[in-house]
């Protein structure tokens, strides 16, 4: 009896999950139907689009002859890795710092850059956007990946921290013992306990640079516009293109979902366990 | 021998010449612009111009609001991102004064650009402190797009002159048939000063309105704004389609194409679209009339007009202007003609435009348009006298603020989620608030 409730809570439990990710994945799958629809069909009531007749690619061979996707597409790839390889290269240090040599101040410290996540970016847009004018980065690809790095550090340091303070530090302390050094001590005990950690780290922030809007689409003009500036492109008030629109959006998102999907078990481990289990 | 040895060295010579100094001039020119219609076939023509003069033009395209704080961003610190920018008439006055444009006053001189062919109204709309600042792709005003088919059907006898907004409702009323998928109206309701603002505004004028007296003080709370807006909801919550308050222009452009509005008021900007049978179900029974009044027919139809400036950051002018002549030109405007179709030709800003017998021809309402957009005149837009221009909005920095506030409070009142008296009182406090800050109020 009590493993037929069990059961029955199991499927029940299925079918509340499978219905919230199917509405959580909806909104993308329409975004593709829409896509492979024309204009006109787009803007037709969601089950005319669904069952009208035609299916076609236009949109996307309009999105592409209308706009340089390859060029959006390789800012945001040199965007995205380029914040991620330099955030990595200040976090690794700092998190190690806090997890392994903490001081009396390494809690606030944490939290005080924590709390600059909550400052809503418009608020520093103005002195930010002034600083790239007189150092000539604006609408330049370097520029960007600064910021983005500096806007996802915190995240960075942060989940770093959290799982270099699951290992223990004794470990370390025996590599000590046996005479490695400093930097042999990251490099060969604490990156390869810290890998799964590390790559949820990395893939995490290459989302969120991927991802990101507000600044990318503040702080560039033609030459460092990555794939958010080429969806923002088609985005009308006047006139409807919901079917390029959506072309667009698929183009620019399928990269990060493709990468987001062969990544997911190492993602979700990295984001649920510790270092060490 | 020697002969042809040197005259291809002359030759190669004089090529390399002409490169080099081709390859000197040469610029490139970077265009902030909007995703539409008449901006798409800009882009589509452009390499015309570009083969022509050996420049490149980069276009960054937004959407509007975003283009709106891109832009502003960019020229307010003198970034100097972009050379050419698409900018719209409440902008253009209050950039050129502070001196963020570049004058464009020699455009004068031109005779063959033939400055005097654009409407003195749009020259003027441009224009601070007698400078002209940008000129004009298209301008608009408002007018009412209705269903012949409908109004015959029910009965409604189709106006010749400017009606009532109590009349209006009458015929909203007898034309309403939600149970067949038609509604009386289609209004915006999407808050914003550039969306649901658009429309109330020019109703609020018509209703005895206005938004500031002499003296600068906010009038919101005041009688005719009630009776405007209370006019307002409940038009669209009886005679509108279900969830009117998040429709804006696109939304409402997409129902009425569709065959599901009787009525709509708003962008004579629309019209070559909804006409349009390759992209309009209706395109064959929709008719237009002017936009109605009330006590007043001052500040009835709004007027708007999206434009070329030069930013004073961009270090490009001379190829800019060069650029700017030639996307508003005549010959510009024939070209699209020729190659896109007459009714796709850029209306309400050339004489010669709205005199051409194609144009005439392929836009059977261009005389209406012309006339509505002449009709308009937004240094005189209300009943009372105002310290201000604009019709749908008013020229000063801080209308975009209090317009977006108040618009968010009116779609509240739309929605349900707050009385009008109540929208209306929130939105006097903003102002009163945001007026005093700004100096305006002692």
């Amino acid at each position: 009896m009590a493993r037929a409730v069990s059961k029955n809570r199991k499927t029940l439990n299925t079918v509340i999950a499978g219905t919230l990710g199917f509405l959580m994945f909806f909104p993308i799958v329409w975004i593709v139907v829409v896509s492979l629809k024309t204009e006109e069909d787009a803007i037709r009531a969601p089950l005319e689009i669904l069952f009208s007749s035609g299916w076609t690619l236009e949109s996307f061979g309009a999105v592409q002859a209308r706009s340089d996707y390859f060029k959006h597409f390789s800012n945001s790839v040199i965007i995205s890795l380029g914040s991620t390889f330099l955030g990595l290269l200040i976090a690794i240090p700092a998190a190690w710092a806090m997890a392994f040599v903490p001081a009396k101040r390494t809690k606030d410290v944490l939290m005080w850059m924590l709390s600059t996540k909550m400052l809503p970016p418009v608020g520093v847009l103005i002195p930010i956007y002034l600083i790239f004018r007189d150092t000539g980065l604006l609408d330049s690809r370097l520029g960007l990946t600064f910021v983005l790095m500096m806007i996802n550090l915190p995240i960075i340091i942060w989940m770093l921290y959290t799982y270099f303070r699951e290992i223990p530090g004794e470990i370390l302390e025996a590599a000590r013992m046996d005479g490695a050094s400093l930097r042999d001590e990251v490099i060969y005990v604490l990156t390869p306990m810290a890998i799964p950690g590390m790559a949820s780290t990395i893939l995490l922030n290459i989302i969120l640079s991927w991802n990101e809007a507000f600044w990318t689409l503040n702080l560039t003009a033609a030459k460092a516009a990555p794939l958010t500036a080429f969806i923002a492109s088609f985005s009308s008030p006047e006139g409807l293109f919901y079917a390029k629109l959506s072309a667009a959006s698929v183009m620019a998102i399928a990269p990060i979902l493709i990468m987001g999907w062969f990544s997911q078990k190492q993602l979700v481990r990295g984001l649920t366990f510790g270092a060490v289990k | 021998m020697t002969h042809t040895k040197n005259s291809v060295t002359y030759s190669l010579g004089l090529l390399a010449g002409v490169t080099m100094a081709f390859s000197a001039s040469a610029e490139e020119l970077t265009i902030a612009t909007v995703n539409n219609a008449d901006m798409i076939t800009m882009q589509e023509l452009a390499p015309k111009w570009e083969e022509a003069t050996g420049n490149t033009i980069n276009w960054v395209v937004l959407e509007e609001n975003v283009l709106r704080q891109r832009t502003t961003t960019d020229i307010a610190t003198g970034g100097g991102s972009f050379d050419i920018m698409f900018i719209g008439a409440y902008e253009t006055p209050i950039w050129g004064a502070k001196g963020w444009l570049t004058a464009l006053d020699d455009f004068a001189d031109d005779a063959d650009y033939d400055f005097e062919d654009i409407f003195g109204l749009v020259r003027n709309g441009l224009s601070a402190n007698g400078s002209v600042y940008a000129v004009p792709l298209y301008s608009e005003t408002s007018f009412t797009y209705y269903r012949t088919d409908i109004f015959e059907k029910a009965g409604i006898e189709v106006p010749t002159e400017q009606i009532t907004y109590e009349q209006f409702a009458e015929m909203a009323a007898a034309a309403h048939d939600p149970d067949n998928g038609i509604y009386g109206t289609c209004q915006r309701g999407k808050a914003g000063w550039g969306e649901n603002m658009a429309f109330v505004g020019p109703l609020a004028n018509a209703f005895g309105a206005r938004w500031f007296d002499m003296d600068w003080n906010p009038q919101l709370d005041s009688e005719e704004w009630n009776a405007a807006v209370t006019y307002y909801v409940d038009l669209v919550n009886k005679y509108g389609p279900p969830g009117a308050s998040a429709n804006g222009h696109n939304e409402n452009r997409a129902l009425f194409k569709d065959g599901k509005c009787a009525t709509w008021v708003d962008a004579t900007s629309a019209a070559g679209d909804v006409r349009n049978p390759e992209t309009s179900k209706v395109a064959d029974v929709t008719d237009f009339f002017k936009a109605p009044k009330q006590v007043t027919d001052k500040g009835t139809g709004w007027f708007w007009s999206w434009a070329l400036a030069i930013p004073a950051s961009s270090k490009k002018t001379d190829v800019a202007k060069d650029f700017l002549k030639w996307a508003t030109s005549k010959e510009y405007f024939e070209m699209v003609g020729e190659t896109k179709g007459w009714v796709a030709v850029p209306s309400g800003t050339r004489q010669s435009v709205h005199e051409d017998p194609r144009y005439l021809e392929a836009a059977p309402f261009a005389e209406t348009i012309k006339n509505a957009i002449l009709s308009v005149d937004p240094s005189d837009p209300t009943l009372e006298p105002v310290p201000y221009t604009g019709v749908q909005f008013v020229a000063i920095e801080e209308f975009q603020g209090i317009g977006n506030y108040v618009g968010q409070q009116i779609a509240a009142a739309l929605a349900g989620q707050a009385t009008v008296e109540e929208a209306l009182a929130n939105s006097q406090r903003f102002a009163v608030r945001e007026m005093t800050k700004a100096g305006y109020i002692k």
